[in-house]
């Protein structure tokens, strides 16, 4: 029953179940992210997209089901998480700065705690990754006197500075005022043409459609539809998907449903 | 008078029965009441100024004579010793009362049990009895001192009472750092505890520092009643020093003095306070 999946894949979910309580939120999950490739998640709120997300690091510990990150089984409970969460970037929707601590610090930190690097070494590589999203002069500054965007990229920096295998992005646009949205999605899709396998779950269909190489819907607790960018969000199979397209794409168009909304 | 003014019935008239005051202007009104009212508080201050007897007063509390021979020893060791005992008892109090706290958010249900008992045994119970307990109910059913007599006592009888609030307080200040801060810690790959240890519990302390200066205050205050310790002449601290004074001098006068030696401690604490206060309401 299980999709043929690569043997390299960074990312297999398999039969993954997840239950809070009584509310089952993810009903089966079957999905994968190949090593450099850009996965885009979405769907209506809700749907399970971010605790799939959060299962991949065992933020959330899954209810049953299997994920495998680089080959190595996090859903084993005998695994060393630690170790494997330093191989995955995480960068979440209401950024998670430190924030008693300097943008400089934020990035040398763990560094240092985690992978005992040298002060001097953990400071070089945190200025460089700084320069690669654009915020090298804000080094001395904390996370309260940037903006939103700033804040994003700072987190950015500080999943990066790790050298991490994958990044997980948990709609990371979704806490910022619109003008500040381009700049973290421009740092985003840098990273996609380094190469970075990364998993997004997110609202932005522009985005999706410029960076993800595979774009997959999920309603219900259920991937209902995946496929190539274009496929997908100009020509959805599903009635489910085409929904939801309708309402994201042309809000002020959608029919108010029933329940929810 | 059975009928109004203009011939309404009573009943009528009595739902708007207005002041006189109601007539004036509104500012006029306001002036008035104000002025009033600053006129009561100078009778009052008048009155007490007329009737108390100001040299007895002054005889009685505020002897300059009398409280010349108390320095420099009421500050160089009476205030000193306050000081030192409150610094003890506060640092006893947050080193174990920082342990207490996470015991209290521990996933062992016994570590939970235990500091929910420990909290409440030593909220519940009054500070002095507790002093009597270790200083003279110990060595009546022991037949020997605490090592280390009286200081022991002190910081026990300071710091145990003291860890049970403080454990209270850094709880509710670890529960107040959003639990994104953790996940993010974990996310990077660090343990449970490094993530407590560096990301946690810095932020908890940085919230806390109100209330915590609140409860420094409060202790001491709560120093004085080491007074009943009966300690020795090198270690007693204000209160005590001021009590053995006023029996030594026959006079109040001590007492007063080492009264403002405490406010000399605690009402800067207090100005620290509202400061943090006003910094942290406006960080919000």
């Amino acid at each position: 029953m299980y999709r043929t999946v690569p043997e390299d894949a960074t990312i297999v979910v398999r039969d993954l179940h997840k239950r809070f309580g009584a509310l089952e939120v993810l009903k089966g999950i079957d999905f994968h992210v190949n090593r450099g490739e850009v996965v885009c998640v979405i769907g209506p709120s809700g749907s399970g997209k971010s605790t799939l997300l959060r299962c991949i690091n065992q933020l959330e510990t899954a209810t049953s089901g299997q994920v495998f990150v680089a080959g190595t089984e996090v859903t084993d409970p005998d695994v060393d998480i630690d170790a494997v969460r330093r191989r995955i970037g995480m960068v979440f929707q209401q950024f998670n700065l430190f924030p008693h601590l300097s943008v400089l610090r934020n990035l040398t930190i763990t560094q240092r705690r985690v992978l005992h690097r040298t002060t001097a070494e953990a400071e070089r590589i945190a200025r460089e990754t700084l320069t690669k999203v654009g915020l090298d002069d804000k080094v001395g500054a904390y996370p309260a006197q940037l903006s939103g965007g700033q804040q994003q990229r700072v987190a950015i920096a500080r999943a990066l500075a790790m050298d991490p295998e994958l990044m997980l992005f948990d709609e990371p646009t979704s806490a910022l005022d619109p003008e500040l949205v381009g700049d973290v999605l421009a740092v985003i899709h840098d990273l996609a043409s380094d190469g970075m396998t990364m998993m997004v779950v997110t609202h932005e269909m522009a985005f999706a459609r410029d960076v993800a190489d595979r774009v997959v819907f999920m309603d219900g607790g259920v991937v209902v539809e995946e496929g190539p960018p274009a496929e997908l969000l100009g020509n959805p199979q599903h009635r489910r998907t085409q929904d939801f397209l309708s309402r994201v794409l042309d809000p002020t168009r959608a029919q108010p449903k029933r329940s929810g909304g | 008078m059975a009928v109004g003014r203009q011939g309404e019935p009573v009943s009528s008239l009595v739902g708007r029965r207005r002041s006189p005051l109601a007539s004036l202007p509104r500012t006029k009104r306001i002036r008035l009441i104000r002025g009033a009212q600053y006129a009561v508080f100078v009778l009052v201050l008048l009155l007490v100024a007329l009737t108390v007897d100001w040299p007895t007063i002054r005889e009685g509390y505020f002897n300059l004579d009398k409280a010349r021979p108390l320095f420099p020893t009421i500050l160089t060791v009476a205030l000193k010793n306050t000081v030192v005992y409150t610094a003890m008892g506060f640092a006893f109090g947050l080193v174990v009362g920082l342990f207490f706290a996470l015991m209290r958010l521990s996933q062992v249900t016994p570590y939970r049990w235990f500091a929910n008992c420990y909290i409440e045994f030593f909220r519940g119970i009054p500070l002095l009895l507790w002093l009597f307990f270790l200083g003279y109910g110990v060595p009546t059913a022991t037949g020997r001192q605490l090592p280390f007599s009286p200081y022991s006592a002190i910081v026990l009888g300071l710091g145990m009472p003291a860890a049970a609030y403080l454990a209270e307080t850094i709880r509710a200040g670890i529960q107040a750092v959003p639990r994104g801060q953790m996940e993010a810690a974990r996310s990077l790959g660090m343990s449970q505890s490094r993530a407590m240890i560096s990301i946690v519990i810095p932020q908890a302390f940085r919230i806390i520092i109100p209330p915590l200066t609140n409860e420094l205050i409060v202790l001491t205050k709560d120093s004085s009643l080491v007074a009943i310790l009966g300690v020795a002449a090198g270690t007693q601290e204000l209160t005590k020093f001021g009590r053995d004074e006023l029996n030594t001098l026959v006079n109040a006068t001590p007492l007063v003095v080492a009264g403002l030696c405490y406010l000399l401690i605690t009402v800067p604490l207090s100005i620290v306070v509202r400061r943090l206060e006003a910094r942290n309401a406006r960080a919000r």
